[in-house]
């Protein structure tokens, strides 16, 4: 069986189909972010939608405004409304990993977050993190191991593996099949990713830039 | 045979050819900025989604859009069945919607109303039995007398059932297009492995529907294409209906398949199931085979694996297959189209007779490679992959007999495929500031493409990839084909090589003079373009190019068909063979895969780092299908019941074990010229990996997928357990 490196979701950030079409309440205060589950207060909510609501994001460090129904995903608002392509739309529902960005550090299913949700926190996406110019070291072992085919799956694996190695600065290989097993390739460029996330542990703890 | 100046530079002069280079789109793919058909996202655009048929088999009594035209946001109704019409399989297109978001348009389709009288349908071919007229004879071949054979005392025979199911192309950027019109122009971004190919394939069609456009005023963008793996040739018919949405609508429209539809509908491997019996003389010389096969790829019907498989010189052999159409969404072309079921049922026959023989399958297909086409390549092959494998440590006899509940075995397989260059062209320009720009109507699988026309063209230069500019992806430039089949290495590189010559000897014509010398006896390399014999005499390559004033050169190259040429760019015909190294739990039934080893060839390799990662990739994909892949199919409903990814499993990085890859190079190999590589590697893992099952745990899981309860049906009716 193959483990996330996350928790799922939980709270309101994995029932999108649920919401469906309906308005959903959210708290007023700060949003429960992944994994920590905050029990949203009893009488300190609003409904939203179903029609469109006006969001601020932090995408890459930048404020982007934008309204959304409610039933959005984060990932839809990235490339639908935002043109933030780098994250992929798969399987849409938390399995394959193409669409994984960074919500406040810890790297999530762009398409099992809401983007209603997603507002207060800090979203990092593939384009944040280096540009073809200025490759980020997680990039470069991509590109150095030939880590990519058809490259679809790429930028999912690339965040994935950012976040995995800011927290496991020395992984072993068994570490490194774990924690990105989260992540699905078709075109089959596992060895590939195996070198690259080994290379790029040890470029990263030579000093260079992360993130 | 003569030589001819497009001949490839020997292996003592060659810079690039060969080596391990890193794909010359790595960067743009690894940072995510690489523009796939999915994110195209022109302004004003419009999303488009489809109402598929509920129905495995039904006529279309009623369709009312009515409602769904009134809501707010919906811009465009496309009906593109009507009353009367007939689906096929669950799935089939009824309806299209294009609306101001992708949320408005999924709230459209549930406006929509059909009625549908359901009418028979049959979803499971595996059983032959209740085929029924769904079952039609596809073919019988006969050669010697087998009966005959089959009946000399002195053979050993095994006979088994084998089988591989029907599987889908999962290919992560779902199939679909971006459809934008200026007035009669129609410009389309398609997820495709056919951007020369896709404008008149839109014209015929549009044509068809009564839109008015001219195949010359179509063209195709595809720089990106999240995988394809021959299952996006054509434009397809939602393809069709986007351009159509497009037309009514006045505004750019995106129509990207949702996950199910992706699953359903884009593209089936057929399944192949098999009777065998086949005999060898007790020294192991194979003397006969008998197949009855049949299989499906959905509706309707398709398939139709080689049988015998690679070995086709057996004396005597009888065949018979019957293709089955069954209402499930149509088969497509499958890297190694039929090759690896006829791998499955032919090379796990074989292996269970040479476990009947008491012999080492390794040494028994040796023995016969013979009644192959190139019994000399598979016998080193196999002895390399013996070695990169362990195998004399590691095979034992069927059935591990050590102690303990987890088994351990090893199994053998081998391939063959052909490959051969297609129709290629290629525009080179060389300007006076130096740059170069080689034009290609093609497309990069993510196999390497581009990166291999990049390569070909410096290296003929004799300048560094950097310098030279590949434009592909877009049908306006000279066109490639298709890529399938394994064609398209040989295609490029050979068009490539050809145009880059041309535009280097007409350089040579402009600078010799200023040199003093005569054209041909200058050569580029290095940077420089100098005199053969007299190094001295140079001028860089700047330099040179700026003695072309303001005319820049431009040459077409083009791979012309075999025969037509006397230079041997490009060849056809590989061999291949794979090697599994399995470990199966008896209690669970679950199987570790502990190491692939792949041992292939492919005549000259352009860029060993992406010939290589071709490799890898196959054999991911070849453990996929033979531990996980199958379209499972609801006989009640007769609906996909695994129609999402987490129930159509693909491997993940942990489930793929050690992977060693080995390409034959040098003399032999290399003077064969280009031979594609997409196809051959995956052939074989599927029944490599049974084959190692079989030798772990001593008895034959009859069909792939080798899902754990199988693993456990097969202990439990003979083996270990
Ligand atoms: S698209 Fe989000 S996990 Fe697959
Ligand atoms: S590189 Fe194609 S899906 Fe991973």
């Amino acid at each position: 069986m193959r483990k996330k490196k996350t928790k799922p979701p939980q709270d309101g950030f994995s029932r999108r189909d649920f919401l469906k079409g309906a308005g959903i309440t959210v708290s007023t205060s700060l949003l429960p972010m992944p994994g920590t589950a905050a029990a949203r207060p009893e009488g300190s909510s609003e409904v939203l939608g179903p029609n469109p609501v006006p969001i601020t994001l932090s995408i890459n460090g930048a404020a982007r405004s934008l309204k959304v129904e409610p039933r959005v995903t984060l990932l839809d608002a990235l490339r639908n409304q935002l043109d933030i392509t780098g994250a992929k739309k798969v399987c849409d529902r938390g399995v394959c990993g193409a669409c994984t960005v960074i919500l406040d550090g810890r790297a999530v299913y762009a398409c099992n977050v809401l983007a209603v949700e997603a507002e207060g926190h800090k979203i990092e996406t593939i384009e944040g993190l280096g540009t073809e110019e200025h490759l980020h070291p997680v990039m470069a072992a991509f590109v150095d191991n030939d880590a990519q085919q058809c490259g679809f799956c790429t930028p999912g694996f690339v965040v994935a593996c950012k976040a995995f190695l800011d927290k496991h600065p020395n992984p072993t290989l068994a570490d490194v099949e774990h924690g990105l097993g989260g992540n699905l390739c078709r075109c089959g460029t596992y060895a590939g990713v195996r070198e690259a996330v080994l290379e790029a542990a040890k470029t990263l703890k030579g000093g260079h830039a992360n993130g | 045979m003569a030589s001819c100046k497009y001949d490839w530079p020997p292996p003592g002069e060659r810079s690039l050819i060969g080596k391990r280079i890193k794909r010359l789109d790595g960067p743009e793919k690894a940072s995510g900025r690489a523009k796939y058909t999915y994110d195209i996202n022109p302004s004003g655009l419009l999303f488009a989604k489809i109402y598929r048929s509920p129905c495995a088999h039904a006529k279309i009594t009623g369709i009312d859009t009515s409602e769904a035209e009134k809501m707010p946001g919906v811009k465009t109704v496309l009906a593109v069945m009507g009353v009367g019409d007939e689906t096929h399989w669950v799935g089939d297109e009824i309806v299209c919607v294009a609306a101001e978001s992708e949320e408005i348009a999924t709230d459209a389709l549930s406006k929509i109303k059909v009625q549908f009288q359901e009418l028979p349908f049959f979803v499971n071919e595996e059983n032959l039995d209740q085929a029924g007229d769904h079952a039609k004879p596809a073919s019988t071949k006969t050669k010697g007398d087998a009966s005959k054979a089959f009946s000399d005392p002195d053979v050993v025979t095994s006979e088994g059932y084998y089988g591989i199911a029907a599987i889908t192309h999962c290919c992560l950027e779902a199939h679909g297009n971006v459809a934008q019109w200026t007035g009669n122009n129609l410009l389309t971004h398609s997820s495709t492995q056919n951007v020369p190919g896709l404008p008149s394939q839109f014209g015929d069609s549009l044509r068809k529907q009564g839109v008015d456009v001219s195949d010359k005023n179509v063209e195709t963008i595809c720089n990106y294409i999240g995988g394809g793996f021959g299952s996006k040739f054509g434009t397809d018919e939602w393809g069709i209906h986007v351009a159509q949405l497009a037309h009514k609508a006045g505004r750019p429209v995106k129509l990207m398949l949702e996950r199910d539809m992706e699953l359903e509908g884009a593209g089936a491997r057929p399944s192949a199931f098999a009777n065998i019996k086949v005999a060898a003389q007790k020294d192991g010389t194979l003397v006969a085979w008998d197949s009855k096969s049949w299989g499906s790829g959905g509706f309707p019907g398709a398939g139709m694996p080689p049988l015998p498989y690679v070995l086709t010189g057996i004396p005597n052999i009888t065949t018979q297959h019957t293709s089955i159409s069954t209402n499930a969404g149509p088969a497509r072309a499958w890297r190694a189209p039929d090759h690896p079921q006829a791998a499955a049922l032919t090379l796990c026959a074989l292996d269970d007779l040479a476990a009947k023989l008491n012999m080492d399958p390794i040494e028994f297909l040796s023995k016969n490679a013979d009644l192959s086409a190139r019994g000399n390549v598979y016998r080193e092959e196999m002895k390399i992959g013996a070695q990169l494998s362990d195998w004399q440590k590691n095979w034992h006899p069927r059935g591990d007999k050590t102690s303990g509940t987890v088994k351990r075995g090893m199994g053998v397989s081998i391939h063959t495929w052909g490959g051969a260059g297609h129709p290629s062209s290629c525009g080179v320009n060389i300007y006076p500031d130096g740059s170069v720009e080689v034009n290609m109507g093609s497309q990069d699988l993510g196999t390497g493409t581009r990166t291999v026309i990049g390569i070909v063209a410096a290296e003929t230069f004799g300048l560094p990839l950097e310098a030279v500019k590949v434009n592909i992806g877009d049908s306006k430039y000279p066109a490639d084909s298709a890529s399938g089949g394994s064609t398209t290495v040989g295609g490029v590189s050979a068009s490539t090589r050809r145009g880059s010559v041309d535009a280097r000897d007409q350089l040579f014509e402009v600078v010799a003079p200023s040199l003093g010398v005569k054209p041909e006896q200058l050569v580029a390399v290095g940077g420089y373009i100098q005199a053969k014999d007299d190094p001295s005499k140079k001028l860089s390559w700047k330099e040179a190019c700026a003695k072309l004033q303001v005319k820049p050169i431009q040459a077409l190259g083009r791979n012309l068909p075999r025969g037509m040429s006397p230079c041997k760019l490009n060849d056809s015909g590989v061999g291949g063979c794979t090697i599994a190294d399995v470990s199966v739990d008896t209690e669970t039934g679950l199987i570790k895969i502990n190491k692939m080893v792949a041992v292939q060839d492919c005549g000259l390799i352009i860029d060993l780092k992406t010939a290589e990662s071709q490799c890898y990739g196959a054999l991911i994909m070849g453990v996929t299908y033979a531990l996980f892949e199958e379209k499972i199919m609801d006989r009640i409903t007769g609906r996909m019941l695994n129609n999402n990814m987490e129930f159509y499993k693909l491997a993940g990085i942990g489930d793929v074990g050690d992977l060693v890859v080995h390409m034959m190079t040098g003399p032999g190999y290399d003077e064969r010229g280009t031979i594609g590589l997409g196809e051959p590697p995956v052939i074989s893992p599927g029944a490599a990996i049974s084959n190692a099952v079989a030798n772990a745990i001593g008895v034959r899981v009859p069909t792939i997928p080798l899902t754990p309860d199988k693993v456990l049906a097969a202990l439990e009716k003979g083996g270990m357990a």
